[in-house]
């Protein structure tokens, strides 16, 4: 196999005394699709921080695309084509929603057609008859589309969706996945944090599950969820969905 | 859904972005080409003096305020010193003037390029604390660059400076007209730079960090670089606005450069215009300057201060976007 899209080697993020994760290896493959699953609490954002650069870990490297990126800032992980989206949105609010998509395309890949793509973008997830609202004005929902349209506009290589599809409906979560592996089908890696089981089963070609921010398992979703380890920790008390 | 537009349809059913955005820029250069051009009718016709020294005071004010708004508006980001800047500015022309008689021209490039510099120390040792952290590093800024101009004896220190800027040249039809349109040229300058900033990806870089530094840096946005570059925009613009009141006034003194209510004024103006777009510093400056420069005869400078501190107190408590939100809300739509 290829040179892994992302490897993650040793890392571990400490608040005060606190150790929130680690040491963590991971290792993505380009094309790859997968899922992180983990009660709440166990790290599984704090992982994606230090991969996308908000946090700086106390140990360990992040290597992306080649790069050990570890002591570079988000902006340049952005550039180089690591997108995330939050698990609690943060959208740009004092602009429209249109706009929204247009920062990262000036910053990361600007074009003449910029707006085409943003508007096919905002159409595939569902939201272009916002797109010349305020951001601010959007409802929760929506604003987790723009998450995800902010994040994949830029034909990244690898993509990190935190909790995506939270309290969206059945039919919009077929959506989604249906977004997601497309763009995994066109060779984008894909990240996808998720409680929601049956879809995070369904996309992934491989799970990792933490816990108390170590890996406990990572192996095909079958075997993830035939795992006694798992079953004890998750799902035995995954009373949410 | 049925009816659900393609993403084409929208693309072609909305108007043509480009044009109308190219046609907007084609107006508001023809409003500045008019504006200058009435300043020229104005200096020649108006014979009243008066008139030219009060009008350049709302005039800087127009300039001020659209600078500090640079980095309060678009980046969110609340420069409690201006007069900092705009000192630094008046002291580096009056230097210039004392030392070798400079000419108006390079007193301003020079004290665009201390402002500049200012600027970007400032945003180098304080960007990376947020919020209050900022607002106090900047206030400290002032007591600083006041402090080091008085106790420089050839800039005058406490007691002023006393100066002979070059006279204006001949054309121009006398020193205050001179000064009312170089100030002009300058605020229309800053006014375009602003608009210019506003609707190019600068523009809106900076509006998504101001929105959110972690998503925007997330986004391709080198925030620290964009908010420095702000700083720096911003800084010399009320250093550049500071020059010329050497050659407006021939005599400066600390009190003056560094004053308490120009500080406070480059922020209200905005915060009461609205500091979203460049329309609101102008409205602002324009409402303020006037008001205080036709009330100046009757009220002392203290209860001016009062006025404006309890007016921005007021529109920051109920109307955070300003007159120019105010009008949006009305009018039902969100302008460019
Ligand atoms: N900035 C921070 N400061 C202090 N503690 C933090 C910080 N961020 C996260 N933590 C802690 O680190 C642990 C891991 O949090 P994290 O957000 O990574 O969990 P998670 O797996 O994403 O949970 P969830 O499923 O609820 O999103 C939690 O105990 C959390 O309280
Ligand atoms: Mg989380």
């Amino acid at each position: 196999m290829s040179e892994p899209i992302l490897a993650v080697t040793g890392v571990e993020q400490r608040f005060g005394p606190f150790r929130a994760l680690g040491p963590v290896d991971l290792v993505l493959h380009r094309g790859e699709r997968l899922g992180i699953i983990g009660p709440n609490g166990s790290g599984k954002t704090t992982l994606i921080n230090c991969i996308s650069g908000t946090l700086r870990p106390q140990q360990g490297r992040v290597v992306f695309d080649g790069v050990d990126v570890t002591d570079a800032p988000p902006h340049r992980r952005a550039r180089m084509g690591l997108s995330r989206s939050f698990q609690i949105p943060k959208p740009f609010t004092g602009m429209t929603v249109l706009e929204n998509l247009l920062v990262p395309i000036d910053q990361i890949c600007p074009s003449g057609d910029a707006e085409d793509r943003a508007f096919a973008v905002l159409e595939s997830v569902g939201l272009l008859r916002r797109a010349d609202h305020e951001a601010a004005g959007l409802s929760q929902l929506e604003l987790r589309k723009l998450e995800l349209a902010r994040a994949l506009v830029v034909q990244p290589k690898v993509l990190v969706a935190d909790e995506a599809m939270a309290g969206l409906s059945e039919g919009e979560i077929d959506d989604v996945l249906a977004i997601l592996t497309h763009l995994s089908a066109t060779g984008i890696a894909v990240i996808m944090i998720e409680h929601i089981m049956h879809a995070v089963m369904r996309f992934s070609t491989r799970i990792v599950c933490l816990e108390t921010g170590r890996v406990i398992a990572d192996a095909a979703p079958e075997a993830v969820a035939a795992d006694p380890l798992v079953q004890k920790v998750y799902f035995g008390e995954q009373t949410r969905h | 859904m049925s009816s659900r537009e393609t993403a084409m349809d929208l693309a072609v059913r909305r108007p043509g972005r480009s044009p109308s955005a190219g046609r907007r820029s084609l107006v508001f250069a023809l409003g500045c080409v008019g504006v200058l051009a009435l300043g020229v009718v104005l200096t020649r016709t108006v014979e009243n003096p008066y008139i030219f020294f009060a009008g350049y005071v709302v005039i800087q004010y127009v300039a001020v305020a659209t600078g500090w708004n640079v980095l309060g508006g678009y980046a969110g980001y609340i420069n409690f010193g201006p007069t900092a800047f705009y000192g630094v500015g008046v002291y580096t022309a009056a230097f210039l003037v004392k030392a070798m008689g400079a000419p108006l021209p390079v007193s301003i490039a020079a004290a665009g390029a201390a402002g500049a510099l200012l600027g970007l120390a400032m945003g180098w040792m304080t960007l990376r604390v947020q919020g209050v952290y900022f607002a106090i590093a900047t206030i400290a800024l002032v007591v600083m660059a006041e402090t080091v101009v008085h106790n420089i004896d050839y800039l005058g220190g406490a007691s002023g400076l006393a100066l002979m800027p070059p006279q204006a040249p001949a054309w121009a039809g006398g020193q205050p007209q001179f000064m009312l349109m170089v100030m002009l040229a300058i605020a229309v300058a800053f006014v375009a730079a602003a608009r210019w900033i506003e609707i190019s990806a600068m523009g809106r870089a900076l509006r998504a960090l101001k929105a959110s530094e972690v998503a925007a840096e997330c986004a391709g946005v080198p925030t620290f670089r964009l908010k420095l570059i702000a700083c720096a925009i911003s800084g010399a613009m009320l250093a550049i606005a500071g020059a010329p009141y050497v050659y407006y006034a021939s005599f400066i003194e600390p009190g003056t450069a560094f004053s308490l209510a120009l500080s406070l004024n480059a922020i209200a103006m905005p915060l009461i215009g609205g500091k979203r777009s460049w329309v609101g510093p102008v409205l602002g400056a324009l409402l303020l300057a006037t008001v205080q420069q036709a009330a100046s005869v009757t009220i002392s400078s203290e209860l001016n201060i009062l006025v404006v501190g309890v007016v921005l107190i007021a529109f920051v408590a109920v109307a955070p976007d300003g007159i120019v939100g105010i009008v949006e809300k009305l009018t039902g739509r969100r302008g460019a």
